[in-house]
């Protein structure tokens, strides 16, 4: 099979990860229900009679997938796939609170227009003048595995060669005051450090834009290879073991191969179980590490933990605030990747150094 | 007819999130789309909402928008001959 | 090229009947499915028409054996459309292979987001419907009522080439070998949102919508869930299934041009032609019948018919628009079309694009106005969307 390559990240979130030269230095630490992005210089990025309509989220992605592309040393690619679980949510709530303030009447198009859940994909798509395919995946937490199953089949079978493939959701007020009246969020703040020790349901929400450049040729600034993808719309947990050990022989792979495994607990005590099945069962004693107390959970929040699972696997070094416990890890070679959100909607990803 | 314009300045500017502009940098007669102020057809859409919340002015068909939106000055001279509110 | 994928089964449910067998029927009677709105106490309701499911909630509710007001209409209509995919492809069990599931939606349960926004704060009798604002939530109902489990399913939302686009990734995956089978349409329901959305682009017609008509107006919203089954090669031969037909070829394309319009001569609706007819080994000529996306909006219908005549080279083989019939459906337009794809290779029959009176004056191009009967072979159907969204679709009749 043909290998795909990860050759560059962006990345906007709520650590200061919109520079590629930084490696989670300086860790951002909060004591909150809810986190915001680390703001980049949008000005430098984004001309000002471009930026005047963008939401936030379309703002997040630019900045990120121009990194990537950047990086890449791309002026374009040949397909474009982002996921996001609520697209520019920003504009639709604004939209549907204004129907009813001002009983449908005086509405105006533009926060229409941005509630397409495809608008980001489709302006980066005027931004570079690419032609190419151009998809987006609203499927909750498998909203970004969605775009990486998509894009390993197009460049295995030679559909494309370079594909942008990213995952964004912004964080707005609504969306959160429901979400909180449901448990899905917390009620108590809970601080960075102590987010597994919370013993409460619901999440830290927050949001975030990542971006990779997926090839199907390794260059000097290539992170890692993506070996595997896949997901699972349900999966209990008395399954989860079994369907990871079919996953890795199904690739090739053997637990004892997997030199770091990257979970996305988030702190929620209803749910945060099935991490916990992979790590205190066959992964026992392997490297674990996690990453939702640095960048909150939201839709495509694993696109998060793919840009740290690439960042380690071309560094060789894994930051001390990911680890999840103390077995030392050595250079790592294979990472794997698991997440779900609220017991649905599993993942797993594997990723591989060359 | 100098109030009207300067008005119709300021709601364009704000109504169209041109945050780095300024009502100076807006002539009257300067072309709002295209290579003036570089304004497009889902602006049209916008002004088109202004025109019927702030001044009662209704257009059923976009298209008779073109003319109107020229400029400032054929932006205030449509509003004052058909304002009813 | 390639071989096409296996279709075995379709469901649907739209203006114009709460199954395939009745749109069928309604197509070839010319019988519209439009309508004043009836379901959506709304302001335009005098200034617009719709193509409107006359079935209610609890009627749909009813039907699946749902508890009342439990899921938005855009699921249960999804749920339905699906069950009768699946039970025309005589799937008993469902995960007795690589089964997936792709849908495309565009509002989700937007329908009732938009009708408890402020109540949730008030009582907590609709909390249920809170998750349901993801789009990825209707699919995942459907999923569950199709008893679909530990599978590949996603939700694709690329506004009105939603569908079409998960028809193209069902066959991809099938083809790439990554599922043996796999369930692909759409699912949306009318909503205030996309009601007074539409409006404020002032592309909604006060009347019958009227494809390629040189005075048409603009489009009439409708609603509508779509689902195909389509089939591994092995698996068809170890079951010795009944093939419905092919999806023989596919293109994406992105015009690149404006947030909402398309471009001029229709670059993006050129690509996504040339490319499906490049995947599925298909010269133009080669082409029966085209299903138009034909919105009936002066801008769609403009590009869209410059881009068929210059993928023709000018010889634009009978094609029609059956949104006349349905209204625009959406994320699901391209799943209607299609299932009358498939309905017209089966039947040999062109639908006819009712309420076409005069040519465009920008070219010359008529649309086929009378139903008629012609061997088919190959059907090519356009959705575009939004954010300069471009699918083609292939149905052909053989492999």
């Amino acid at each position: 099979m043909k290998p795909v390559y990860i050759n560059s990240v962006g990345s906007v979130s709520a650590q200061k990860t919109y520079d590629n030269d930084d490696f989670l230095e300086e860790i951002m630490t909060y004591n909150d229900t809810i986190l915001r992005v680390i703001d980049p210089d949008y000005k430098a990025h984004i001309p000002p009679a471009a930026a005047r309509r963008m939401a936030k989220g379309i703002k997040m992605s630019t900045v990120s997938a121009k990194t990537a592309l950047k990086e890449a040393g791309l002026e374009n690619v040949d397909a474009i796939i982002v996921g996001t679980g609520l697209g520019c949510i920003g504009d639709s709530e604004k939209f549907v609170s204004a129907i009813i303030d001002n009983k449908e009447q005086f509405l105006t198009p533009t926060r229409f227009i941005q509630s397409s859940h495809n608008t980001v994909a489709g302006q980066i798509a005027i931004s570079l003048g690419c032609n190419g395919y151009n998809y987006t995946y609203v499927h909750s937490a498998i909203s970004f595995e969605s775009c990486l199953v998509d894009a390993l089949v197009q460049i295995r079978n030679e559909e494309a060669n370079h594909i942008l493939v990213g995952g964004v959701d912004e964080i707005v007020a609504h969306h959160v005051d429901t979400h909180r009246l449901i448990n899905h969020i917390k009620s108590e703040p809970v601080s960075t450090e102590h987010l597994l020790q919370s013993n409460t349901a619901g999440c830290v929400m927050a949001e975030g834009a990542h971006f990779f450049v997926l090839s199907n040729q390794k260059k000097e600034t290539t992170y890692a290879e993506l070996t595997a993808v896949t997901t699972y719309n349900t999966l209990s947990r008395d399954k989860l073991t079994e369907k990871t050990i079919d996953f890795l022989s199904q690739n090739g792979e053997t637990l004892e191969n997997i030199d770091l495994i990257i979970l996305g607990n988030n702190g929620d005590d209803g749910f945060d179980s099935y991490y916990g099945i992979l790590s205190d069962g066959i992964f026992k004693n392997t490297p674990q590490a996690y990453y939702k107390h640095l960048s909150g959970e939201f839709d495509t929040a694993s696109a998060f933990g793919f840009w740290l699972a690439a960042k380690i696997l071309r560094g060789g070094t894994i930051p001390k605030a990911v680890q999840l416990n103390q077995i030392k890890a050595k250079k790592p070679m294979n990472i794997l990747l698991y997440n779900q959100y609220r017991g649905e909607n599993h993942s797993l990803v594997l990723l591989k150094r060359c | 007819m100098a109030d009207l314009k300067l008005e119709l300045k300021e709601k364009i500017i704000e109504q169209l999130n041109l945050e780095d502009m300024s009502v100076d940098e807006i002539g009257d007669q300067d072309p709002l789309f295209g290579e003036g102020l570089g304004l497009d057809s889902i602006d049209a859409l916008e002004l088109i909402v202004m025109l019927d919340k702030d001044y009662g002015i209704k257009l059923a068909d976009p298209k008779e928008g073109r003319q109107i939106f020229e400029s400032v000055e054929t932006m205030a001279n449509y509003i004052e001959q058909h304002q009813t509110s | 090229m390639g071989k096409g994928v296996a279709i075995t089964g379709m469901g649907m449910i739209s203006a114009i009947g709460k199954n395939v067998t009745e749109n069928y029927r309604s197509l070839i009677s010319e019988k519209m499915g439009i309508s004043r709105i009836s379901h959506i106490d709304t302001i335009h309701k005098n200034e617009i028409m719709v193509g409107e499911i006359s079935a209610t909630n609890a009627a749909l509710e009813k039907q699946l054996g749902l508890p009342e007001n439990s899921w938005s209409r855009t699921a249960l209509i999804g749920a339905i459309a699906a069950k009768e995919a699946v039970t025309h492809a005589s799937i008993t069990e469902m995960n007795d292979c690589r089964t997936g599931l792709v849908s495309g939606t565009t509002v989700g349960g937007m329908d009732k987001s938009e009708q408890y926004f402020y109540q949730y704060f008030e009582d907590d009798s609709e909390w249920h419907h809170i998750n349901g604002l993801h789009a990825g939530d209707s699919t995942q109902k459907i999923a569950h009522s199709l008893g679909l489990e530990e599978s590949f399913s996603t939700t694709i939302s690329t506004a009105c080439s939603s569908a079409a686009n998960a028809i193209m990734l069902g066959a991809r995956m099938i083809r790439s070998g990554q599922l043996d089978r796999v369930i692909v349409g759409g699912t949306d329901s009318l909503s205030k949102f996309t009601i007074n959305g539409f409006k404020t682009l002032m592309i909604l017609s006060d009347t019958y919508n009227t494809p390629f008509d040189e005075n048409r107006k603009g489009l009439n919203l409708g609603e509508a869930a779509a689902y195909l089954v389509l089939e591994s090669d092995s698996l068809i031969e170890k079951e010795g299934k009944k093939v419905l037909g092919y999806v023989k070829g596919y293109g994406n394309a992105n015009d690149a041009f404006h947030q909402t319009a398309s471009s001029e001569n229709g670059d993006g609706a050129v690509l996504a032609m040339k490319k499906a007819l490049q995947v599925a080994g298909l010269t133009p000529e080669e082409i029966d019948y085209v299903n138009a996306h034909g919105t009936a909006t002066p801008n769609n219908d403009l590009s869209e018919g410059r881009a068929m005549l210059r993928v023709f080279d000018g010889k634009v083989p009978e094609f029609s628009s059956t949104k006349a019939f349905t209204g625009h459906t959406l994320a699901t337009a391209g799943a209607v079309e299609a299932v009358y794809s498939l309905l017209a290779l089966q039947h040999n029959t062109i639908y006819p694009n009712l309420n076409f009176k005069t040519p465009m004056t920008e070219f010359d191009l008529m649309p086929q106005t009378k139903l008629k009967n012609k061997e088919l072979r190959t059907v090519l159907s356009n959705s575009f969307g939004f954010g300069g969204n471009c699918t083609t679709l292939l149905f052909s009749k053989n492999a």
